[in-house]
């Protein structure tokens, strides 16, 4: 599809709104409905529709297939890191209390690493499934 | 109503199809009816998760998958009639289960009743977000989370190993061979 004006221009008006778009659902998921795993799959959408219209070896020289398999552990260590952290401060595993000095403020900040780690994982997961997918031969 | 009306014909066009394109499609378009019907039902973060997941990611993964086999649907070997029978007595016994659901929007419903109420009245208070489904996702329910996310870990590196791992191992069998 790499010849098709219109998409390829439309495209990429619509690429940078959909980072943003991601981003936002994974820092609003707090107010608003979302959070990191619907965050993570939009990134992952967002890379797979440009290696749809520019072909997926332009899409990894911008993310590299590398980066995205190391992200699908480094998004499990997130989570259980922050778990770990919790019970180094003296609390129980997965408990955000510690983190801070005000309980409450600790609880939002131990949610918000969680969705980064699920956020890491999940857009890891879904791109490396689709380089794997879409570099098979017939 | 109309929504369902318009997944059961879906369904119908999935089962009939042959060209598997259309069955394709016709999936990301029942996904996105699903969502509609989530958002209906006011469970948002679900409806997004349907739409980005059934009805975005999958739909490009099967047409990947697509692109690796025939469009048109194989002729089945034979025709049983077991298949059927088993389906349609499951789904009979998930329609006589659905008869002792308690109404739908009651309060009085057990899912209401137990933690729920406590979640409601302390969440924003305890956690400081203002989103319950979050904090019940991250915070309360953070073990749950901590499990899905390592179920998405997994099936990823399953699913990396099953589709490259043959390629490597012929790829180091082969040297072993130039070697010897």
């Amino acid at each position: 599809m790499k010849h098709d004006l219109i998409l390829r221009v439309g495209v990429k008006l619509l690429l940078p709104f959909m980072l943003l778009f991601a981003l936002y659902v994974q820092f609003h998921g707090d107010f608003g409905p979302g959070g990191g795993f619907q965050a993570g799959v939009i990134a992952a959408a967002m890379v797979i529709l440009y290696a749809v219209i520019w072909g997926v070896p332009a899409a990894r020289r911008v993310v590299p297939m590398g980066l995205v398999e190391r992200m699908i552990p480094a998004g499990v260590l997130i989570y259980a890191g922050t778990g770990v952290m919790g019970l180094a401060l003296g609390g129980n595993y997965l408990d955000y209390f510690v983190l801070l000095h005000d309980p409450a403020h600790g609880q939002e900040w131990g949610i918000f690493a969680v969705e980064a780690g699920v956020f890491v994982t999940v857009s890891g997961t879904m791109t490396a499934i689709f380089y794997t997918f879409a570099e098979r031969e017939r | 109503m109309a929504l369902l009306t318009m997944m059961v014909v879906a369904t119908f066009g999935i089962l009939r199809l042959g060209n598997l394109f259309a069955v394709v499609i016709l999936g990301g378009i029942y996904s996105f009816l699903m969502a509609t019907v989530l958002v209906v039902l006011d469970a948002v973060d679900v409806a997004m998760t349907e739409a980005s997941v059934g009805a975005g990611i999958s739909t490009v993964l099967m047409l990947g998958t697509l692109y690796l086999t025939k469009v048109e649907e194989a002729a089945p070997v034979r025709r049983s009639i077991l298949p059927l029978l088993i389906a349609l007595g499951v789904g009979a016994v998930l329609a006589y289960g659905t008869f002792d659901f308690p109404p739908f929007g009651v309060a009085e419903a057990p899912i209401h009743q137990h933690v729920v109420p406590r979640y409601l009245a302390k969440s924003v208070e305890e956690t400081m977000v203002p989103n319950v489904v979050t904090a019940v996702l991250a915070s309360y329910r953070g073990y749950d989370t901590l499990g899905e996310t390592t179920v998405i870990f997994t099936a990823g590196i399953g699913v990396l190993l099953l589709l490259r791992g043959g390629r490597k191992g012929a790829g180091a069998r082969g040297s072993k061979e130039g070697g010897a």
